[in-house]
């Protein structure tokens, strides 16, 4: 958890979330929830948040630290503006999910857990989105899109550029 | 509404069933219910609901209700619009598109005309069904634990509560004593669908036996399997039933806590089943003296956080108490201590959504559905290269003829079946022999399978049995926790010798090598991800070892999967010399005149099969 790509001006625990501390404070087990809302609010944990956190749980920075890189859903670095995750899931993966990885990967400039240089895109593989019917499946900020074909993926990006 | 006493959630559940039969007889209301469970949206069934709200509005038409559902299983054709106008057949609309809404309002609403290019499937009500018959909705099929899904709003609880719902709870509180439900579930032989097949009676006797000051329900809804999606429909499309189920469980084994399980990767089940849970709540469903009996229970939502590991029940315990995931040898179970050392029932989603049935209808019905040692019925997802992917539930020991080339349609594209894999990164895959083996918890394993918690994905001749080896065992290489050293040493040298195999690198002696870890990773394993992590490779093994010799000796994939295998060349007769390879080859390894045959120096091909994408006359081969 060395330098991260952090702005200046550390992210600080908003009142809502210091609330929800204070709900879940006294429950058993509470760590991943608190973490999860974190996560909802920054996009990824920050560091500066998980000091926070530790303080205010009373739980050693280094246990949060593990739980953190235990779980694929917890994100250390602030992804981009825009989130496009990949499924390569069994039914994904046979219906050409990789062939929509490289795609992506040729529209956007840039290889599978990066984020694009002016910060736009960030972009994952990811398995199983629960839409295995519809393989292969995309999404981008939570939204799916199912049945694609690499020729729909210009236009799909197109619409998350900024305008 | 406040909370309800037994007497008043009776006199809803009447008042609600005389509202619903009034709507359908003396108003002759018409029905609409739109599927909008995450594929349904996906597929765009949100403005399809949106534009026939309008329609309808716009023509003024009265008397017509429009209501959201959960996922009907029929993911191929969504988005899915099921109308019902009393007096006709009841139709289910496939693939309907905002565009296609005013067409269906004008014709089918108001000439009262279906729209014949949109049907997916037309039924008549019939007026002789069976007492069955609610379950037997769509052909070849036996629905209980997706009996509401697709019908009901989920996020209504009075349309669960006008479908029998809780009504299983007011036995269980009110009439029946805990030795009573187990003696049902017992004569049920219902059996854990989360993958392992454990008799539920004897888990819930177990933890009742037990003296505990406290005791916890656990419903896991991890459901970590790539290409598996049973329990979130479920969940998005009625979570009143898993609700319900949990507390009958609570009632039965002494546990006044229930925990929630489930993926954060399922944002729209989370958001049904908080709202399931606080309008049981506030119904007295939830919480303390429900429905006036003096039990109390109630449920919290835990979120997974991406670990394979997690669906495992003791990984999942570290997790719900808010640690890694990682599991730890068992006994003891968690049956006798689990969460924070208790007693703890965990049960799968679809193992519980059976339980109010089963007491409703009696451990003896249940029973006479499927084989002899499985009982009922299993939700299976069906995918892959199938026609009609989807979600279905069959009586155990239907034969995957009937599941895929019946129920499924058959294999995409016409092309040939090759195998159908059952049990995820834990199973193994089926080869056509035994397409007409009934399928129980029994005969899977016989033949090297396991039942799985139900993804049913099917191949066909363009997929590669190394390939697939080779997938799921890079997918429990990433998902192995590494607390013990067989599954996380053997699996990643499995891995690495599968991809040897892939690139035509392997010697002979590596199947034998092979062999030898697998045995090692499934003795040793301190858990079942690591037991199990060999059966995909032993099964490809067993039944397609042509298809790994082929790769050793020949360097061939007939599959046209294994990339460094294949050889491209373009045909002399049928190049046109266009250039378009030429263009699309990323390393210069073609070279040709403009209408002159163009040629591929296999010393510079990295076999990216971009010419072969990129020619429209079908001159590159591939072999
Ligand atoms: C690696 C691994 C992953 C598992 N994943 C799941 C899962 O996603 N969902 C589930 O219900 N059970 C899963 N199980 C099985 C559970 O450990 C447990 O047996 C099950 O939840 C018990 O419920 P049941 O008796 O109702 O089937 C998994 C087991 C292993 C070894
Ligand atoms: S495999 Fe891609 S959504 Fe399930």
């Amino acid at each position: 958890m060395s330098t991260t790509t952090e702005p200046t001006g550390a992210p600080k625990l908003t009142d809502e979330l210091l609330a929800f501390i204070a709900e879940w404070k006294s429950r058993p087990g509470s760590l991943i929830m608190v973490l999860h809302r974190v996560q909802q609010t920054f996009g990824y944990i920050p560091r500066a948040v998980a000091f926070e956190v530790a303080e205010l749980l009373d739980v050693p920075l280094a246990k949060i630290y593990g739980v953190i890189t235990f779980y694929n859903f917890f994100k250390l670095k602030k992804p981009g503006r825009n989130q496009i995750q990949v499924c390569l899931g069994t039914a994904c993966y046979l219906r050409g999910g990789e062939d929509i990885v490289h795609a992506v990967e040729k529209q956007l400039g840039v290889g599978l857990n990066a984020i694009t240089p002016d910060g736009e895109f960030s972009f994952e593989a990811v398995r199983c989105l629960g839409c295995c019917g519809l393989a292969p499946v995309m999404t981008i900020n939570g939204k799916v899109y199912g049945k694609l074909e690499t020729g729909q993926l210009p236009a799909i990006l197109a619409k998350y550029r900024q305008v | 509404m406040g909370k309800l006493t037994l007497e008043k959630l009776r006199a809803l559940r009447e008042a609600l069933r005389r509202e619903i039969h009034q709507r359908t007889t003396s108003d002759r209301s018409i029905q609409i219910a739109v599927g909008l469970g995450t594929c349904g949206i996906a597929a765009g069934a949100g403005n399809t609901l949106h534009a026939l709200t309008e329609a309808i509005a716009a023509r003024k038409l009265g008397n017509v209700s429009v209501r959201q559902a959960g996922c009907m299983g029929l993911c191929h054709s969504e988005p899915i619009v099921e109308i019902a106008v009393p007096g006709m057949p009841r139709v289910i609309y496939g693939g309907v598109q905002p565009a296609d809404v005013d067409e269906l309002v004008r014709e089918h609403l108001v000439k009262r005309n279906p729209v014949a290019r949109l049907v997916y499937e037309s039924r008549p009500e019939s007026a002789d069904a069976g007492p069955d018959a609610s379950f037997e909705r769509f052909p070849n099929q036996f629905r209980i634990v997706l009996r509401n899904c697709g019908i009901i709003d989920p996020d209504k609880i009075d349309e669960y509560i006008a479908r029998d719902g809780y009504c299983a709870l007011e036995k269980v509180l009110f009439e029946m004593t805990p030795e009573q439900v187990l003696g049902e579930l017992e004569k049920s032989g219902l059996r854990g669908r989360g993958g392992a097949g454990f008799p539920t009676a004897r888990k819930w006797l177990f933890t009742k036996n037990v003296p505990a000051d406290q005791k916890y329900i656990v419903c896991n809804a991890d459901e970590g399997d790539p290409g598996a999606y049973m329990d979130r429909s479920t969940l998005e499309g009625d979570p009143h039933s898993v609700l319900e189920a949990m507390v009958i469980a609570g009632r039965t084994v002494g546990a006044t806590k229930g925990f929630f399980y489930i993926r954060a990767e399922y944002p729209l089940a989370i958001t049904r089943l908080e709202t399931a849970i606080s309008q049981a709540r506030a119904y007295g469903l939830l919480g303390a003296d429900i429905l006036g009996s003096g039990f109390a229970f109630d449920i919290e939502l835990r979120l997974g956080a991406g670990a394979f590991v997690c669906g495992e029940e003791t990984a999942l315990i570290a997790s719900v108490e808010g640690k890694r995931g990682m599991p730890r040898p068992r006994p003891p179970f968690p049956a006798a201590r689990g969460l924070w050392g208790k007693p703890t029932v965990i049960n799968n989603v679809e193992t519980l959504a059976n339980i109010p049935v089963i007491l409703l209808k009696g451990g003896e019905w249940f029973s006479r559905i499927g084989t002899a040692t499985s009982k009922g019925t299993k939700v299976f997802a069906l995918t892959g290269k199938i026609n009609r992917s989807g979600l279905i539930e069959v009586p155990m020991g239907a034969t995957l003829r009937k599941i895929i080339f019946d129920i499924g349609g058959g294999i995409r594209a016409g092309r040939a079946f090759k195998a159908a894999q059952t049990g995820g990164p834990s199973g193994g895959v089926i080869p056509p022999e035994f397409l007409d083996t009934p399928i129980d918890y029994e005969n899977l394993g016989k033949i090297g399978s396991i039942m799985g918690s139900g993804g049913l994905i099917v191949m066909d001749d363009s997929d590669c049995m190394v390939d697939v080896a080779k997938f799921y065992l890079e997918f429990t290489v990433d998902e192995s926790c590494g607390k013990c050293a067989p599954c996380r040493i053997g699996g990643r040298t499995l891995f690495n010798y599968l991809k040897k195999i892939a690139a035509g690198k392997a010697v002979p002696g590596d199947l034998d090598q092979m062999r030898d870890i697998c045995q090692a990773m499934q003795r040793a394993s301190l858990c079942g991800l690591g037991q199990t992590a060999a059966n995909p490779v032993l099964s490809t093994l067993r039944y397609f070892a042509d298809e790994y010799h082929e790769h050793i000796a020949e360097h061939k994939c007939h599959a046209g999967k294994c990339q460094s295998l294949l050889q491209y060349r373009i045909d002399p007769v049928k190049c046109v010399g266009c250039g378009a390879c030429l263009r699309a080859c990323p390393v210069n390894a073609i070279a040709g005149e403009r209408k002159k045959t163009h040629v591929i120096d296999p010393a510079k091909c990295i076999r990216c099969g971009q010419c072969f994408a990129a020619c429209k006359f079908g001159a590159v081969a591939r072999a």
